[in-house]
């Protein structure tokens, strides 16, 4: 389970570049989630993104 | 007594090797003001200073690192104009950035991409008519970034040579208070001129869609603009030349990018790993005291982060010393970490996944017209690269 925190991303997209079937960026440039329950394939991807997330505004529940 | 900040390199590539002390990837460092802050040279300590909001940007705050001449302005003691938010905190900062995030999505970069082939495309030719020798950071390295953000911003290409010399000013290191705050002047006058002429006749920019929005002041508006603008061309410039130099004195590297052996978007996060071109750039000041790495850093000390030295942390990256476009860069603070982490960042991407492997496939013997050490560096600049790079093919 992904939380994506809007009210801190900075929008610089980290996520959308490092797992794009996941997290995508709004009009306005912030993060989006794709999917609550991404699939196995995605999980590698999902938690290079929420370690390169510059402002910390994802985490992974549950883990 | 602390040192002062480490900058004689021994090569145009390595960081100076006093630099970095494995053991100590946090020690003191005497700053040219004479007080004595913090220098992080570690990938982990560096990341949590950026991270930490406690450790404020604000320009108030901000001593420099080094200083080349006497009449350097070492402490600004003054707050950033309005609208340059590289040098706020939250949430003066959120509010600019947030205006501005939109514009920069890796989607509405991604859509860019076809105009930097073009812009890419249009001055290789250009290179072919004039023929060799050339110099590569004018006809190729300068213009592509420049004319890019020009483009995205809405600021005249024609208008550059006033830009690219005022900002040229005001990122050297050894410009006098009086030239830089001439600098400062004529490109604050010739933005505020130009959101005057927009606000009468908007186009499809970025400029003109921030004017539309209603919410910023026109020294906002200029604010912005002047930190777009420098941002967004010395410092892809600067990666364009000194990562051409660095392929050229790695033939087999820049045989395996070319021919598609290498991924060219693997490629461009290690040249930006190993070449680091913000050299001094990213310094921060406790707001409060903070404990880092087993020490306390006072509130009002200032942090010098560099980022040449965290992005070859040994620690970090296996085998730092070396570039290898194969290897996995990932993770690089090349943009810097936390709320200020570059904004133009998937822009500087896209210029430079098309600009190195295009230069590379024209002109396959593309080798220096000068034996490496006569190319001069920019050592004294706080954005570190080639002043000019002599090429023939
Ligand atoms: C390879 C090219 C580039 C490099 C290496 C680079 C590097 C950086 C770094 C290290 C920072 C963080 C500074 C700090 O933490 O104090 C930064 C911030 C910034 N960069 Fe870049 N940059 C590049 C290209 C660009 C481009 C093309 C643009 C413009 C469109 C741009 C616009 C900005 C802005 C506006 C900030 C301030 C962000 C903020 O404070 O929130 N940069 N850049
Ligand atoms: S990486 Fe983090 S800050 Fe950047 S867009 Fe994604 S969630 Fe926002």
């Amino acid at each position: 389970m992904i939380e994506a925190d809007r009210d801190i991303c900075i929008g610089a997209g980290m996520c959308a570049l490092t797992a794009p079937e996941v997290f995508d960026q709004d009009d306005d440039g912030l993060v989006v989630t794709l999917t609550d329950e991404p699939g196995p394939e995605s999980t590698d991807a999902v938690k290079e993104a929420v370690q390169l997330c510059p402002s910390g505004a994802l985490r992974l529940a549950g883990s | 007594m602390a040192a002062v900040l480490p900058t004689r390199r021994d090569n145009p590539f390595d960081p100076p090797p006093d630099l970095a002390d494995e053991e100590r990837p946090l020690r003191r460092l005497a700053f040219p003001d004479g007080h004595t802050g913090w220098l992080v040279t570690g990938y982990a300590l560096a990341r949590a200073v950026l991270a930490d909001v406690r450790f404020s940007s604000r320009l108030e705050l901000r001593r420099q690192v080094v200083r080349r001449t006497e009449t350097d302005e070492i402490r600004p003691g003054k707050p950033a104009p309005p609208g340059f938010f590289i040098a706020m905190d939250p949430p003066d900062h959120t509010r600019y950035r947030r205006l501005l995030t939109g514009q920069f999505t890796v989607r509405r970069m991604n859509q860019l991409r076809p105009r930097v082939e073009q812009i890419v495309d249009e001055h290789l030719d250009a290179m072919e008519r004039t023929g060799p020798p050339t110099d590569l950071v004018s006809a190729f390295a300068l213009p592509i970034p420049s004319l890019v953000i020009c483009e995205l911003l809405g600021v005249p290409y024609a208008d550059r040579q006033r830009f690219q010399h005022d900002s040229a000013v005001l990122l050297s290191l050894d410009a006098t208070v009086e030239d830089a705050n001439a600098a400062l002047a004529s490109l604050t006058g010739y933005l505020a001129g130009l959101v005057e002429r927009k606000r009468g006749e908007p186009a499809d920019d970025l400029l003109s869609g921030l004017i539309e929005g209603g919410e910023l002041t026109g020294d906002e508006l200029v604010g912005i603009a002047m930190l777009l603008l420098i941002a967004g061309h010395e410092t892809t410039a600067n990666m364009l030349g000194l990562g051409t130099f660095a392929l050229l004195t790695h033939p087999d590297q820049a045989d395996d990018l070319r021919s598609g052996r290498v991924d060219e978007d693997k490629a461009v996060e290690e040249l930006l790993r190993w070449l680091s071109v913000i050299q001094f750039g990213t310094t921060r000041t406790a707001a409060e005291d903070v404990e880092l790495g087993g020490e306390v850093i006072r509130a009002g000390e200032s942090v010098a982060i560099s980022v040449p030295a965290a992005n070859r942390d040994p620690e970090r990256f296996a085998e730092p010393g070396s570039l290898d476009l194969g290897a996995d860069a990932h993770g690089h603070l090349a943009f810097g970490h936390g709320v200020h982490q570059c904004l133009g960042q998937q822009l500087a991407r896209i210029e430079m996944r098309v600009a190195y492997g295009a230069l590379f496939r024209r002109f396959p013997a593309l080798r220096l017209a000068v034996p490496p050490q006569e190319v001069p560096l920019r050592d004294d600049m706080s954005i570190y690269g080639v002043h000019s790079l002599p090429v023939e093919w």
